[in-house]
C-alpha cells in the first residue's frame, strides 16, 4: 500500500446496502428490450427478460431534490475516498435463473473491496461492489460484480 | 445455430447508429437522469464532450445481442466480462463483433470474445461472453 488508503477507509469494505426488492412487468421488459435495439420477439413482446435487464430494474430510484447538479444520483454505499474522479470500469456478471414479468427479485449490493494500483499519471484507487440479486425462493439469479477506477 | 459453433468462428457483426430518441428512451428505462446524455449544452460547454454520451451499459447489452441473437433457443449466455474503455457519442456507428474463442463439444460450453468498435476500429468496450449450448439428452 502506498498510503492513499486509510486503515478507516479499509473498515468500508463489507458494507451492505438494504436489500432492494423490486417486480418483473412485462411492459418494463419491453421498454428496454425496444430502447436497446433488441430484435428478438421473446424480448420485444416482454416473454422473458434479456440480459442486462438487471441493470434498469435494480438502477436507484431517488427524489430530485437528491440528484447532483449534473442529474447523478449519490451511491449512498460508497464512503468518501481520496480521489474522486471516477474513470471507466468493468462489469462481471453471471447469469444463472431466466427472468420473467411477474418475478419478484431482491438485490443486495455489497462495498467488496477497496485497493490502490499505480498508474501512468499517478495513483488510481479501485473499488468492487457485488450485486447479489435473488428470487423469492432465495435462488441466486444473477451475481454483477462492478470494478470502479478513482483517479 | 448458424454459423455452427466452432473456435475461430466469427458470428455476423451489426452496426448500431443510435440517434437522441434511442438515447433519451435507454436512460429513461433505467431512471438514469446523467446530463451528458441528453443536454447538448452542458455535455459540450460544461464537460467538453464532442456531443452527447453515450451511455456505457446500453453498449455492454450490445455485446449480449449478437451472441444471444445467435443462441436462439438453442443455448443460453451465462456470463460476460467487459469494460467501457472509452466515451461515444450520437452520431457514431458502431459495430458489434463476436469471435468463438472457447468451444467444449462435450458439455457445450464457449468463450466468446466481443467487442463494440468506433469508426477509427478502436475497441471501446471490449469483453468475453461465457455460454452453454442445451445438450439434448435422449
Amino acid at each position: 500500500m502506498t498510503g492513499l488508503i486509510s486503515e478507516e477507509l479499509l473498515t468500508n469494505i463489507g458494507r451492505q446496502s438494504k436489500p432492494q426488492r423490486e417486480i418483473v412487468t412485462r411492459r418494463d421488459i419491453r421498454k428496454y428490450a425496444v430502447a436497446t435495439g433488441n430484435r428478438q420477439r421473446k424480448y420485444l413482446d416482454g416473454d422473458v427478460a434479456p440480459p442486462m435487464f438487471h441493470v434498469p430494474l435494480f438502477w436507484d430510484v431517488v427524489e430530485l431534490d437528491q440528484l447532483t447538479p449534473d442529474g447523478v444520483s449519490i451511491d449512498t454505499l460508497l464512503p468518501k475516498f481520496p480521489l474522486e474522479r471516477a474513470m471507466a470500469g468493468g462489469l462481471d456478471i453471471e447469469y444463472l435463473e431466466p427472468i420473467r414479468p411477474g418475478d419478484w427479485l431482491t438485490s443486495v449490493r455489497t462495498l467488496t473491496a477497496i485497493y490502490e494500483k499505480a498508474g501512468r499519471s499517478g495513483s488510481l484507487i479501485f473499488y468492487e461492489i457485488v450485486m447479489d440479486i435473488r428470487n423469492d425462493d432465495e435462488e441466486l439469479v444473477i451475481r454483477e460484480k462492478t470494478t470502479r477506477i478513482l483517479r | 445455430m448458424n454459423p455452427a459453433p466452432e473456435v475461430g468462428v466469427v458470428l455476423p457483426e451489426r452496426q448500431y447508429t443510435p440517434d437522441n430518441v434511442q438515447l433519451m428512451l435507454y436512460n429513461a428505462a433505467l431512471w438514469n437522469g446523467h446530463r451528458i446524455h441528453f443536454d447538448l449544452p452542458y455535455a459540450t460547454e460544461v464537460e467538453g464532450y464532442p456531443g452527447l454520451v453515450l451511455a456505457g451499459p446500453m453498449l455492454g447489452d450490445w455485446l449480449h445481442q449478437l451472441v444471444d441473437e445467435w443462441l436462439g433457443d438453442a443455448g443460453m449466455i451465462t456470463s460476460v466480462s467487459y469494460s467501457n474503455r472509452g466515451a461515444t457519442y450520437v452520431g457514431e456507428t458502431l459495430t458489434a463483433t463476436a469471435t468463438i474463442t472457447t468451444f467444449d463439444a462435450a458439455s457445450g460450453a464457449l468463450e466468446i470474445d466481443v467487442a463494440i468498435c468506433n469508426e477509427a476500429g478502436e475497441s471501446v468496450a471490449p469483453g468475453t461472453i461465457g455460454a452453454q449450448i442445451f445438450m439434448v439428452s435422449d
